[in-house]
């Protein structure tokens, strides 16, 4: 099976602007390519998780550098930037987009470009997606429990939320650090995310996620034309640095199994809810 | 030869047609292409002729005589038939007619086209984006089935739509992820994404189809999964 999909190459890198590193959740690649773009009149709106309050991300048209900062970091949990596509063109006037979202949120804009029925004159300003990696999301209140109940930590002084080494961890601004184990947090993920067999964004131009880079850097792949080229030009230009992929055990090996993990665990549910006759969304 | 292409115009707003004209310098391209043989707002023919394709667009009002033997026509006439716009694919608007309008207030029954007559191709949407409408005929002229599918699956159907198959066919079979497409896409914006979830107004509801056929998780067609531009 193959595991990540189509892409170019990859590699680890991670943003040379201490402002993203500050607030981003890994490398800060998502931030610092959209602020590039934003900079540099490849991109003219970006649509972002934003902070909301109680650590609630809200769908967001950013167009400056410091709302795409404002934004950074990873929220585990529901945030429909899809719903402002039509929004970022018609209220806020971009004509060139940038979007980033979850691989299923990817797929979403992906089929919306190729069947845009109900989005006239939108789709042909998306100028730029970013996939990020998933294994599965959580719906608000059960990223709530998990934080609150399970952690033990307030919403409200939550930092930053992060996954990683079998563990969700969380970070408050009393600078106390609580995790709990990945496989206590099972009965609260969204249960529709079990159709899914995506785990890199595999039909983004970028996709970028944590696994299989070091701390603090990040695993990038690209796949399309548009993605090499942005990426190339903020290496030229200073705004990413990047080491070559770690090829072993706990570099693209951790990522493949992963990604693999996610397919036949999710390939198996599909059949699953076949057999029981319920429908299920990739029909041959 | 050419293709030859009709557009009819049943109970309707013109809107559909509108979007159509609405692809500036590839509508040229299109007429380039194809043989208009019928329109009544863009060519003076006044029968329906035989065509290749016929886009109909609006309902079907059962209480008029004259738009039944058109709906016999253009089923007899076009070797492939598309009900163009939520009217004719689903519906739409049309759900909410009852009668008692001016100036034909007896008119009150209306159905979409696929409902009357065995449809090839139905496209929802009120209306359906320009570019879609552009797809759907370069599909056409291309033979490209796949694409095309689910259209074909639309006209197979034979039923009305709503925001309310977003609850149906997505939440309940756990299948919604909440990307929020389906917000995007409603022309009326009843739809607002609380909890990760759409949020249907049945108020600002027009029937007209769009959230649910941009639903990937009601149907992902295979063309989609595929990477452009590498």
């Amino acid at each position: 099976m193959d595991p990540f999909g189509k892409y170019n190459s990859i590699i680890s890198a991670r943003a040379t602007d201490k402002r993203i590193l500050k607030k981003s959740q890994d490398g800060g690649i998502v931030s610092a390519t959209f602020i590039y773009g934003l900079e540099n009149n490849i991109l003219d709106g970006v649509i972002v998780a934003d902070r909301g309050e109680k650590f609630k991300p809200v769908p967001k048209v950013a167009t400056t550098p410091e709302e795409v900062i404002e934004a950074a970091g990873t929220k585990y949990t529901v945030c429909p930037n899809i719903s402002l596509l039509k929004s970022a063109v018609r209220e806020y006037g971009c004509d060139k987009i940038g979007v980033v979202g979850t691989p299923c949120q990817i797929i979403s804009t992906k089929k919306a470009i190729k069947y845009p029925v109900g989005l006239r004159h939108v789709t042909d300003k998306i100028a730029l997606t970013i996939g990020i990696f998933c294994m599965e999301n959580f719906p608000y209140n059960g990223m709530k429990t998990v934080v609150e109940e399970l952690c033990g930590a307030r919403l409200e002084d939550v930092v930053k939320t992060d996954i990683g080494k079998g563990k969700f961890w969380v970070y408050t601004k009393w600078g106390e650090t609580k995790s709990v184990k990945l496989k206590e947090t099972h009965p609260y993920e969204q249960i529709a995310c079990h159709v899914c067999t995506d785990y890199t964004a595999e039909l983004a131009d970028i996709s970028t996620g944590s696994v299989g880079s070091p701390d603090g850097w990040s695993s990038v792949f690209l796949r399309t034309k548009k993605g090499e080229e942005i990426i190339k030009k903020m290496i030229d230009g200073g705004y990413l640095e990047t080491k070559p992929i770690d090829e072993g055990k706990f570099g693209l090996g951790i990522l493949k199994k992963l990604a693999l993990t996610k397919k036949e665990k999710n390939i198996k549910e599909i059949e699953h809810r076949k057999e029981l006759g319920l429908p299920v969304p990739i029909i041959e | 030869m050419m293709v030859t292409v009709a557009h009819v115009q049943l109970s309707s707003c013109c809107g559909c047609l509108i979007s159509l004209s609405d692809t500036y310098e590839k509508l040229i391209d299109i007429l380039g292409s194809i043989d208009l043989v019928y329109c009544q707002t863009l060519a003076d023919a006044r029968e329906i002729p035989n065509a290749d394709v016929i886009l109909v667009e609006g309902a079907v009002c059962l209480d008029d005589h004259h738009t039944m033997e058109i709906v016999k026509e253009v089923r007899e006439k076009g070797k492939i038939l598309v009900a163009l716009g939520a009217c004719s694919a689903v519906g739409g608007i049309t759900r909410f007619c009852k009668g008692g309008q001016m100036p034909k207030p007896v008119q009150s029954s209306f159905s979409a086209l696929t409902e009357v007559v065995k449809c090839d191709l139905a496209i929802p949407g009120c209306p359906p984006s320009p570019e879609l409408i552009v797809n759907v005929i370069t599909a056409v002229l291309n033979g490209n089935m796949e694409y095309l599918r689910p259209f074909a699956k639309y006209a197979e159907s034979k039923r009305g739509a709503c925001g309310c198959d977003l609850i149906i066919n997505v939440i309940n079979k756990s299948l919604c992820m909440g990307c929020g497409v389906c917000a995007a896409s409603c022309p009326t914006r009843a739809i607002k994404m609380i909890e990760g979830r759409p949020l249907v107004s049945s108020e600002l509801c027009i029937k007209c189809g769009v959230c649910s056929f941009q639903c990937p998780r009601i149907e992902l067609p295979k063309g989609v999964c595929q990477l452009d531009g590498e």
